[in-house]
């Protein structure tokens, strides 16, 4: 029945695209006129790719790469995933954000395993441990090649830290970022000295960071949702309400208009940042506040990760091997250093992260720090992967975010984690 | 309709063909190919011109109606294996779903806070237009501009003058001394906000059409009750409302259909650009959650029920209003 189902979508879906109807027809063959191997490459937002697949080309004279680049992540992933259903018309190499991951490892039979089709000398060793294990299924096939990553780092508003009498250098600083306790409690500190100003920018900022760190997050190992089970997840959820509560929240949502408007006025004065939040930083809080930002490197309970992709070969691909091979340059750490220069994303491979070009990087907006040699730092410090469900995802965007809104606009915190932990157990259904 | 046309004395097909010269010479019994061909052409032809109409809708409109119906009798997970039949069990879950019910809720009390004002403010924007103003013309395109600015752009401003704590019109108001509004936490603050982005839009294009059938109206009519010493509210109460009313009924039920499947306002009236209608569903309408079961959760056998319930709504609601709005409309006339 499925298979009837989607001969009916497909058809549909090439008649409806009259006007693209070369789209339906070449997606089979998978070669070109001249006998060339045709892949494709689905990326989304900036991956740095568009020199390097040029350089492919050049050097392997088969091989002809068309580049499907999608601008909003969320776009990429529902595309991929609708076709996932539609049984056709995914690239030969789809790039998959660590949001997502979950969700494709729960459909990891739709995707072939690298460490069988890859080429052999590259290893899991290639990347920073969590990094790949987070990509291996249970059974041991490896899903995806790591693209970048996002370490955690804190950033912090050095004129609200200044005006509440705290520390300004990096270094000084670093013991407010020991613990997740000394962190709340000099939240507490600087609300008793700026009363208006906050300490960070919404809870469900700092929750996310928090349960990521955990060994067990809101799946156990057997893929069984355990929230309302789970003491760590309570513990921090009853940490940062109580935050929440002592006003250090300045309960902006995060990528709003309103938090973007919050940079300019220094609503808050910490924020959690992964590598590539500098640039946003840097955005919002735009050139008048060009110096006030600082980035340390130190984060609570050690480091996290927030973001970073990987390069999965879908079944459906007519050119498996030569996909994989694809992939398995472009993550080398030799490409993946140039896609960190032309675009910034950081690199997850163990050897990039020793590349000149990365350690000598600097960030003159946040005073001239050596930001590139401070995330390599921070990167190593990230815990090992957390096993994550196939809803895990939805569960910290859609439940926990809305649910820490709640809090932050008043709902009582009892009924909010009610609503949290019904909107998981809705979700993972 | 055929037949109809067969006798249109000048048609494309009749014109040019004197009936001598066709006779054929052997005095053959049957028509001419030609002839047929004409007979055939001039019978067919007007279906052929209407059908691409037909072909798309039965492609892009009726199948995936009647698709929509089949899927939404399976457990249908976009990418799974199996897609399991279930008969009814998703449109019983529906029903005893809190967020269905609630998401309900907000889209007819969206409708009714942008739909009523607007229907109001339609007529009464008509009306003005109606009166010799200057530059008149400007005035009537005037009113459509709102309709012809993006709908991505309008939401974005709106959210921003919306906004909690930075907005512009919480920023009015503390500077009058009264207290700023949570246009996004709280639920009828929040539907205001979005009803206020609807009838921005659509008020203008409306008023439009009721302006176009107020001109419609026969000025004798006017003049009679003039004479018989009506005064302009009377007039336009009993004279201009009742003669509007097919276009009322037109307008009304478009909105109707219109008004219930919104989606893009409060989609991006979400700071977080979520589906989800705010952080505890408070302005999360039904196409939200659809969209948010079908697109996000990829539960697709949900999302199709969900979406044949809204039809059956949406064709109850329209009915409604058809009804409410001939009674409405009719007062003054006898019938």
């Amino acid at each position: 029945m499925p298979y009837r189902s989607n001969r009916w979508v497909m058809a549909l879906a090439c008649t409806a695209a009259l006007a693209a109807t070369a789209a339906c027809g070449s997606s089979d063959a998978g070669t070109t006129a001249d006998g060339k191997v045709e892949l494709t490459v689905a990326t989304f937002n900036e991956f740095g790719y568009e020199d390097l697949l040029k350089e492919y080309e050049a050097s392997h004279p088969n091989i002809k790469v068309t580049h499907r680049k999608t601008g909003k992540s969320d776009d990429h992933h529902q595309n991929m995933f609708t076709k996932i259903g539609a049984g056709s018309g995914l690239s030969d190499i789809e790039a998959v954000e660590e949001g997502w991951l979950a969700q494709v490892m729960a459909k990891s039979n739709q995707f072939n395993d690298l460490t069988k089709i890859g080429p052999a000398d590259v290893k899991p060793d290639r990347w920073l441990k969590w990094k790949s294990d987070s990509a291996t299924t249970k059974d041991g096939a490896l899903i995806g090649y790591g693209t970048d990553i996002g370490p955690l780092a804190m950033c912090y508003n050095k004129d609200l830290f200044a005006a509440a009498g705290l520390p300004t250098e990096p270094e000084a600083v670093k013991a407010i970022f020991a613990t997740w306790d000394s962190y709340f409690a000099a939240g507490d500190q600087f609300k008793a000295k700026t009363g208006d100003k906050a300490w960070f920018d919404s809870a469900a900022q700092v929750f996310n960071a928090m349960v990521n760190q955990n060994k067990v997050g809101y799946y156990d190992v057997d893929d069984k949702l355990v929230v309302d089970s789970n003491p760590d997840i309570k513990a921090d959820w009853d940490k940062v309400t109580a935050a929440v509560a002592k006003g250090q929240s300045a309960k902006l949502v995060a990528f709003g208009n309103e938090w973007n408007t919050g940079f300019k006025t220094s609503a808050f004065a910490t924020k959690t940042c992964p590598s590539w939040m500098l640039g946003v930083v840097e955005k919002q809080a735009g050139p008048e506040n060009s110096g006030k930002w600082a980035v340390t490197d130190a984060f609570p309970e050690g480091g996290g990760n927030w973001g970073g992709s990987f390069l999965t070969v879908p079944k459906q691909s007519k050119h498996p091997k030569e996909a994989a091979e694809l992939a398995a340059w472009l993550t080398a750490p030799e490409q993946q250093i140039k896609a960190f220069t032309s675009k910034g994303t950081f690199p997850s491979q163990v050897e990039a992260l020793t590349a000149p070009a990365l350690l000598e990087q600097t960030s003159a907006y946040f005073g001239g720090a050596k930001v590139g040699a401070l995330f390599a730092e921070q990167a190593k410090k990230v815990p090992a992967a957390q096993h994550k469900g196939p809803a895990s995802g939805q569960i910290q965007d859609k439940v926990f975010n809305s649910a820490l809104q709640a809090v932050e606009q008043g709902t009582s915190v009892d009924d909010a984690w009610k609503q949290a932990v019904e909107g998981s157990q809705k979700a993972a259904k | 309709m055929t037949a109809d046309l067969t006798e249109v004395p000048s048609g494309r097909g009749v014109e040019p063909r004197p009936p001598v010269l066709r006779e054929p010479p052997n005095g053959h019994p049957k028509l001419p190919w030609r002839d047929r061909l004409t007979r055939l052409d001039v019978k067919y032809t007007p279906y052929a011109f209407i059908a691409p109409f037909f072909i798309l809708f039965a492609l892009i409109g009726l199948f995936p109606l009647l698709y929509t119906a089949y899927v939404s009798l399976f457990d249908w997970e976009l990418g799974a294996d199996e897609h399991p039949f279930i008969g009814l069990e998703n449109y019983a879950t529906l029903l005893a779903d809190d967020q269905f019910w609630n998401a309900m809720f907000n889209t007819i009390s969206i409708f009714v806070l942008s739909s009523v004002p607007q229907m109001i403010i339609a007529v009464l924007l008509a009306a003005l237009l109606n009166t010799a103003l200057r530059a008149r013309t400007a005035w009537r395109m005037g009113v459509l501009l709102p309709y012809v600015a993006s709908l991505v752009a309008l939401a974005i401003i709106f959210s921003n003058l919306f906004g909690k704590q930075y907005g512009l019109i919480n920023t009015f108001l503390n500077s009058v001394g009264l207290s700023p509004v949570d246009w996004q936490g709280n639920w009828f603050a929040s539907h205001v906000a979005i009803a206020t982005m609807v009838n921005w839009r659509w008020t203008g294009y409306n008023a439009l059409i009721v302006l176009a059938a107020m001109q419609a109206i026969p000025r004798e009519v006017h003049e009679a009750a003039l004479v018989d010493g009506a005064g302009a509210v009377r007039r336009f109460v009993s004279i201009t409302l009742p003669l509007l009313r097919p276009t009322i009924i037109f307008v009304v039920i478009t909105s109707t259909i219109g008004g219930l499947q919104i989606f893009t306002e409060p989609k991006l009236f979400d700071p977080a650009g979520g589906s989800g209608g705010g952080f505890s569903n408070q302005y999360q309408t039904v196409v939200l959650y659809l969209y948010q079961s079908g697109f996000q959760d990829f539960n697709l056998g949900y999302a199709s029920a969900m979406a044949w319930i809204l039809f059956l709504v949406v064709l109850v609601i329209a009915a409604g209003n058809f009804f409410l709005t001939r009674r409405i409309a009719s007062t003054g006339e006898n019938e």
